[in-house]
């Protein structure tokens, strides 16, 4: 309801709502341009070719889209502690995280899911994969995981906005960061980094891990198979304590103000 | 009272308002070095397949990375700054208080906003850059006049920067709800400064187009001074000439919108 409040309002100025949707599509887009460009000066990119970094692109955009348009307004929140309305959502009888999800509910998100769905389409099209019933079945689940471990992701960033108030900027470092970071292949990167991402904070697990035992490419850090199948398990793993984090975070807030 | 007072004294109240936000400024830090790494991992797989890629080798590359991060903010290549504030006040009707100051109004914001990017480059370009210095090889000039050339050339960065960005601003006079031009533009200034991809890496005709636009100013100019890749003086040249066309079209679009200038709420 909240969310249709706020789609409502967005209307209110129409040009400015076809413009940002506009622009976030752009905005995206741009990403997928720059890597085009590269790849109008070279073949390939840490051994990949650019149908492959496609798919692999097409699969993050799609699922940080999917907990954008979700979540993205969680970033608020350190705000709505800094200037005190936060007081507002806590005195309705509706969660916080709700209504917070809700806050701002931005239907030009859809910008960046649309955007990614296109690359996505034109990477199956053109990209070279032996289907199996199984590589088919992981493609869903591939992308719904990915949206669950982004979208805790966003949830931890908003509890640890609670503690640091005006550093809502770290969380885009992990959101934004974190999708650049998995449109480009992990031969690209250090070992070390790829680590980082696997066993500390398991982004790899949205598309890097299932994404390249559906091309046939070798599993990065040279783990076995069967880890390209437990992405949903991760996303459950990431959103259990975020969710507790959250909790915690809304527990510790003391209203500013008098 | 002296004018020139007035705006020094108005930058420096912009220097210390950001100053305020410390978190703000170390979450800014974190961000802008761990968008450096993933940036830096992904050009050096692009010269590792194309050595001399657009001109330069991989430690030059490398170098424009960390030359992009720290000037991010500073220069405001995908809008901020001042921006935001001024359109808010469009919208909300006190911008007739600042019409009402005996002070010029493109002038008095300018103050501010160069106060703000003194304060991002120091607090939030240097420590990436020396973050990045210390990680990998950077092709660093030694001597001092490159150094002075390269921070002439973010000046007038600085200036294209807001010039660029009072527009944007203007356009809330009819738009009323601005931020979909800004968001329009912060993309554009993002991709075309070359934040992304470096400009001289770009193909043929598109690449001529996007270094002759007033954003290739931002970044491209003060990166290639600081790598001997350009000329200073005529840098300086290209710099000055968007600098005067935008701060001049802005004074012009300034006139008119406070001409029709419908106050919201009043």
């Amino acid at each position: 309801m909240i969310s249709a409040m706020w789609i409502r309002s967005t209307m209110a100025y129409r040009a400015s709502f076809v413009m940002t949707t506009l622009g976030n599509f752009t905005a995206t887009a741009f990403d997928f341009v720059a890597i085009l460009l590269m790849f109008s000066r070279v073949d390939a990119l840490g051994g990949y070719a650019l149908p492959e970094i496609a798919f692999l692109y097409g699969l993050s955009s799609v699922a940080f889209g999917l907990a954008d348009l979700g979540l993205g307004s969680m970033e608020r929140l350190g705000r709505r502690v800094r200037d005190g309305t936060l007081d507002t959502l806590l005195v309705r009888p509706a969660p916080v995280l709700a209504q917070m999800a809700a806050d701002q509910f931005g239907l030009r998100r859809l910008g960046r899911v649309t955007q990614g769905t296109m690359v996505l389409v034109y990477a199956l099209a053109t990209v070279d994969i032996d289907w199996t019933p199984l590589k088919l079945l992981l493609m869903p689940v591939m992308i719904l995981s990915g949206a669950g471990i982004f979208g805790a992701v966003f949830v931890a960033g908003a509890a640890f906005q609670f503690v640091a108030k005006d550093a809502s900027e770290v969380q885009n470092a992990f959101t934004y960061g974190g999708t650049t970071l998995l449109q480009y292949p992990p031969t690209v990167f250090a070992t070390e980094l790829v680590r980082g991402v696997t066993f500390v904070l398991p982004l790899s697990f949205v598309n890097w891990l299932p994404g390249t035992y559906v091309l046939g490419r070798p599993i990065p850090l040279g783990l076995p198979e069967w880890v390209a199948f437990v992405s949903p398990l991760v996303a459950v793993a990431c959103c259990a304590p975020a969710g507790l984090a959250w909790r915690a975070g809304l527990r510790s807030y003391r209203s500013t103000g008098s | 009272m002296d004018s020139g007072r007035l705006y020094l004294a108005v930058g420096v109240g912009g220097f210390r308002r950001y100053a305020t936000y410390r978190a703000a400024t170390a979450a800014g830090i974190f961000t802008n070095t761990v968008f450096g790494l993933i940036l830096v991992y992904t050009y050096t797989a692009l010269w590792d397949e194309r050595p001399q890629l657009g001109g330069y080798d991989l430690a030059q590359a490398v170098t424009y990375v960390w030359v992009g991060q720290s000037l991010f903010k500073t220069l405001a290549n995908g809008g901020g700054g001042v921006e935001g504030e001024l359109m808010e006040r469009i919208r909300t009707g006190d911008i007739a208080v600042d019409l009402y100051r005996p002070a010029d109004l493109q002038l008095w914001w300018l103050a501010a906003d160069l106060g703000r990017s003194s304060f991002e480059l120091l607090a939030r370009g240097v420590p990436p850059f020396v973050l990045g210095a210390l990680m990998f090889d950077l092709a660093l000039p030694t001597d001092a006049m490159t150094w002075l050339a390269f921070l002439v050339a973010v000046v007038l960065a600085m200036l294209v920067s807001f010039g660029i960005r009072y527009l944007v601003a203007l356009s809330a006079f009819w738009l009323l709800d601005g931020t979909g031009v800004a968001q329009m533009v912060m993309f554009v200034g993002w991709f075309c400064s070359g934040m992304i991809l470096p400009l001289n890496v770009f193909p043929g005709l598109l690449g001529e187009v996007v270094r002759a636009l007033p954003w290739s100013a931002l970044l491209q100019a003060p990166a290639d001074v600081l790598l001997g890749e350009a000329d200073p003086l005529g840098t300086y040249a290209f710099q000055a000439l968007w600098a005067v066309l935008l701060l001049a079209a802005g004074r012009l679009v300034q006139g008119m919108a406070t001409r029709r200038v419908v106050v919201q709420g009043g």
